[in-house]
């Protein structure tokens, strides 16, 4: 019988194999991809047990974790949750980290980050606990909670930069969110957090500042003025335009017309100043049909529409549609048609203006620490995103905004002794709301410090143009005072 | 071919075996300093009374093979000692992850178990002197063993836990006696095929180079599949039915030399399989989250393949750490999913060390059933080893997608006391016919010629073609 036996054993031996390279399999060849699997609680837990980095804004954390006794060891709190969810986000439990710099920065705040791979071999000798690093934001607490006040109620965005490096100073959205809930640790609670929240009809979880892409109306005419300028369709601010009460376009019977009817100035003709101060339709929308689709395109190309930008959260592109004919480049002059932007693109196109022409890429990270405050990635040098216009153009453009407050539709964004430049912008996205209302604004004008984009949406009247300047610039200046007055 | 030489007298390798305790101890002893070390900071309070106490478990059955069959293989104990030792581990670290310790703790009765356990094993070994006494019982074993196997089926004494039937109860003791029918049946199998053998073995006729068996031969293989298949339709229990029609289908293989059994046994499981599938939904669910244990549906209905994957994942190469891991987010870590959880917290490396320990018990056994001189003891043997194998493949095939999960135990470190006594009774079965296997006969002739193949063929396992 000792042949068979022989053979069983043959068999059993395979057996055994087949259980050693199944264990191999799962340990080793596909341990990475079974560890990264989304659903995988012990990754989640792993990351939890592990500190990770405050969020710092103005030198208080606005996320913190807080050690605790439960098998999650750290709890996620957010000091001011509804000021500051949209950019922190939130770290979850029960759905991970979706939103916000939580999400966006998370290799670096659970220390993950190939940056703090030095760090993480040094831990691994010493035995020291891996700790995330801590996120110090270039925000300016008191510019973020004027911001935040100013727009109350409304739904829309403010995004305030520093014109000559693009730090981000405030960047709020409303509605916002408590993140506190959704970290919770009691987990129905978090879920039932996420529920609402996810299902919010007004999509609080959106941060509208980089995420909502609306028609940015009247506020573009600053574009399509930068682009006559820069191609030499006009001279200076004082230039003749056209500015009958109706323009008549080509291809189409139906004329582009001012908002109240009448001329912007005597002869159907007016200055561009007095254009861009009134917000004359006719006068920009001509300028359109002469500059035509492709240069209003390159113009608003080099503010920085078209980019996809990461400031580290991703910023929505905004857009001015290629190959345009000659009544939607019209349309598209006074930012109608389909030309859409996201509130912080408005921002860098007055940032850019302010600043001499160079529009600078916007960051919301001043430094990175690391748990024991070595500075891991210092304050970055600013960078240029482009020269949008030459610094001609963009002293022109500086007289002719803040004439637009001093004389024109932007007068509720007056500051005592300060100049202000802005322009307001009311833009029709659905004929049975009232119009997004929009700022553009920057100051002190000849030395900026800040520059402001404001939307409320639905914030204007019905079939008029005074929404911008009379909802959205108030906000706007409450901002601008915040940071001027410290 | 090499040979090697047998010394006159073969020595006992009872100090061999005593070194290796000492080694298993050792280790065991270390699992558990280092999962209290990693979970509370401290060495166990009880270190020394517990540790003690095992400690002379284990050096009482080396004591009694010393005096009641020194010949016995020294490698057994050792093996089955490291293996239990580091089952109680891990369950009392899942007890320490759940906050039940003492006498609430699973630990604490899988102790009692194991005293019990080794206690069976030392009466084992005085009772049966020699194992071929068991042949006198071949049809009460039979009876034992059926009776065993569908007891679970009885009214008011079967429960049905997880899904299957294979549980009884008796006051507030859950028992599996399925365990013990394995060990019935294997000594039923062996006493029946030494008698039948030359019958099953010769008659038959040749088709396409098989001789296949007379049609009036063919009873005991159909009676061994009828209750296969009983188990599996009225226990819901694969595992059960694969691992006791796998062992009569072995040891008719061996005891018949002829390959055509395992090709008709194959072709009846298969239909057994196919009408399961057929007829069963819950075999198509265990199929279902055998081939994608991770798609959301799946992972609603059942996590626990996939929680046994991912911690096993997370144990990478070196492990966590014993204490350090996360084994208890997988239900039934303690039992089912107890290699998951070694795999988790001893790496890769330690999850291999385990399977080649049984690799080795059941190679030990393999290397008895070759030596022993008596076909009945050949047969026990060998069905003990495979039976121990074959159950091993289900159960760690199961949690490792080699093939779909069923519910055995891990033998010797699955909580649960069926399973931890039926196996100490298994490995003293093996220890006394290895006794036989080894100890020399008194009327062995002096001398035995270097190149005679005889004596060589108790150290070797596979030969070379």
């Amino acid at each position: 019988m000792n042949t068979p036996i022989r053979r069983l054993s043959v068999v059993i031996a395979c057996l055994f194999t087949a259980l050693l390279v199944a264990s191999t399999i799962v340990q080793f060849t596909q341990a990475k991809s079974l560890n990264a699997m989304a659903t995988n609680k012990r990754t989640l837990l792993d990351s939890y047990s592990r500190e990770r980095g405050s969020i710092i804004a103005g030198g208080q954390a606005i996320a913190k974790s807080v050690p605790v006794e439960d098998q999650y060891r750290f709890l996620r709190t957010y000091s001011q949750g509804d000021l500051y969810a949209q950019l922190t986000g939130f770290y979850s439990y029960a759905v991970g980290a979706p939103y916000g710099l939580e999400h966006a920065s998370d290799d670096l705040l659970s220390g993950d980050a190939d940056t703090l791979f030095v760090r993480r071999v040094t831990d691994l000798i010493t035995g020291r606990k891996t700790s995330g690093a801590t996120i110090e934001l270039t925000i300016d607490p008191k510019a973020q909670a004027a911001a935040d006040k100013a727009l109350g109620d409304n739904k829309g965005a403010v995004v305030a930069l520093d014109p000559k490096t693009g730090a981000i100073l405030a960047m709020v959205s409303h509605p916002t969110y408590d993140p506190n809930p959704l970290s919770s640790h009691d987990l129905s609670k978090a879920a039932k957090a996420w529920q609402t929240l996810s299902t919010d009809k007004d999509k609080a979880y959106l941060n509208r500042a980089i995420s909502g892409v609306y028609p940015p109306g009247s506020t573009f005419k600053v574009v399509t003025a930068a682009a006559a300028l820069e191609n030499g369709v006009v001279t200076d601010e004082n230039s003749s335009v056209p500015g009958p009460p109706e323009l008549d376009l080509p291809l189409t019977k139906t004329p582009l017309p001012n908002e109240n009817g009448r001329a912007c100035g005597p002869n159907d003709k007016t200055t561009l100043i007095h254009a861009l101060e009134i917000s004359c339709n006719t006068a920009f929308g001509s300028l359109g049909l002469e500059l035509g689709g492709e240069k209003l395109r390159a113009q608003a190309a080099k503010f920085g529409f078209g980019d996809s930008l990461q400031v580290p959260m991703r910023v929505a592109t905004s857009s001015v549609p290629a190959d345009l004919n000659a009544p939607q480049a019209a349309q598209s002059a006074i930012g109608q048609f389909e030309v859409r932007t996201t509130p912080l693109q408005m921002a860098m196109v007055a940032a850019g203006i302010a600043n001499g022409g160079r529009v600078m890429t916007p960051y919301l990270i001043d430094s990175v620490r690391s748990a024991n405050l070595d500075i891991i990635e210092s304050t970055p040098d600013p960078v240029e995103l482009s020269q949008a216009v030459s610094e001609q153009t963009a002293s022109t453009l500086t007289k002719m905004m803040v004439s637009v407050v001093q004389n024109g539709s932007g007068a509720r964004a007056k500051i005592d002794g300060v100049e202000v430049a802005g322009k307001t912008g009311t833009a029709q996205h659905d004929l049975d709301k009232p119009p997004h209302a929009w700022f553009i604004s920057f100051a002190p004008a000849t030395d900026p410090k800040i520059a402001v984009a404001v939307v409320v949406e639905d914030g204007g009247v019905k079939g008029s143009e005074v929404g911008g300047g009379r909802v959205a610039a108030p906000i706007a200046r409450d901002v601008m005072e915040a940071v001027l007055n410290r | 071919m090499t040979t090697t030489v047998e010394p006159l007298t073969p020595r006992t390798r009872r100090g061999a075996e005593l070194v290796l305790l000492l080694l298993a101890v050792g280790i065991v002893l270390l699992a558990w300093v280092t999962t209290d070390l990693n979970r509370n900071g401290t060495v166990p309070a009880n270190i020394i009374p517990v540790a003690g106490g095992f400690m002379v478990l284990v050096l009482a059955v080396h004591l009694v093979l010393r005096w009641k069959a020194a010949y016995a293989d020294p490698v057994l104990l050792p093996i089955t000692t490291v293996l239990n030792g580091l089952g109680l581990v891990m369950i009392h670290r899942l007890d320490l992850a759940r906050g039940k310790l003492g006498s609430d703790g699973d630990a604490y009765r899988q102790i009692i178990w194991t005293t019990l356990a080794v206690a069976l094993a030392v009466g084992v070994l005085f009772l049966l002197r020699d194992h071929r006494l068991l042949r006198r019982y071949t049809y009460v074993t039979m009876a034992a063993g059926f009776v065993l196997l569908l007891m679970p089926l009885l009214p008011g004494l079967g429960r049905t836990i997880n899904g299957s039937q294979i549980w009884i109860s008796i006051g507030p003791l859950n028992f599996q006696p399925g365990e013990f029918a394995k060990i019935a049946l294997a000594v039923f199998f062996a006493g029946y095929l030494v008698q039948t053998r030359d019958v099953l073995s010769l008659a038959g006729k040749k088709v396409l180079g098989f001789t296949f068996p007379r049609g009036r031969d063919l009873g005991p293989i159909l009676v061994a599949w009828v209750l296969a298949l009983l188990i599996l339709v009225f226990q819901k229990d694969l595992g059960s039915a694969l691992l006791f029609f796998g062992l009569f289908v072995a040891m008719l293989y061996v005891a018949t030399e002829r390959v055509s059994w395992i090709a008709i046994g194959l072709l009846l499981f298969a239909a057994a399989v196919a009408f399961a599938l057929s007829a069963f939904t819950h075999f198509q669910k265990r199929v279902d989250l055998w081939l994608d244990p991770f798609s959301q549906d799946n992972l609603e209905r059942s996590n626990q393949l996939a929680n046994g994957l991912w911690g096993m994942a997370s144990g990478g190469l070196t492990g966590t750490g014993l204490g350090a891991g996360r084994p208890y987010l997988t239900s039934f870590a303690e039992s089912d999913f107890i290699f998951p959880a070694l795999g988790e917290e001893l790496g890769l490396f330690g999850a291999v060390a385990i399977i080649v320990l049984y690799l080795l018990f059941c190679e030990r056994g393999i290397r008895t059933a070759l030596g022993v001189r008596d076909g009945f003891g050949k047969l026990l043997a060998i069905g003990l080893s495979f039976s121990v194998a074959f159950q091993l493949f289900i159960v760690i095939g199961g949690v490792t997608r080699v093939i779909p999960l069923t519910g055995l135990t891990t033998p010797f470190m699955s909580l649960g006391g069926s399973s931890l006594l039926a196996n100490w009774v298994i490995m003293a079965l093996l220890l006394r016919i290895s006794d036989q296997a080894r100890r020399p006969m008194p009327e062995m002739p002096v001398g035995v010629a270097v190149d005679d193949p005889s004596p060589a063929e108790a150290t070797q396992v596979v030969k070379l073609p």
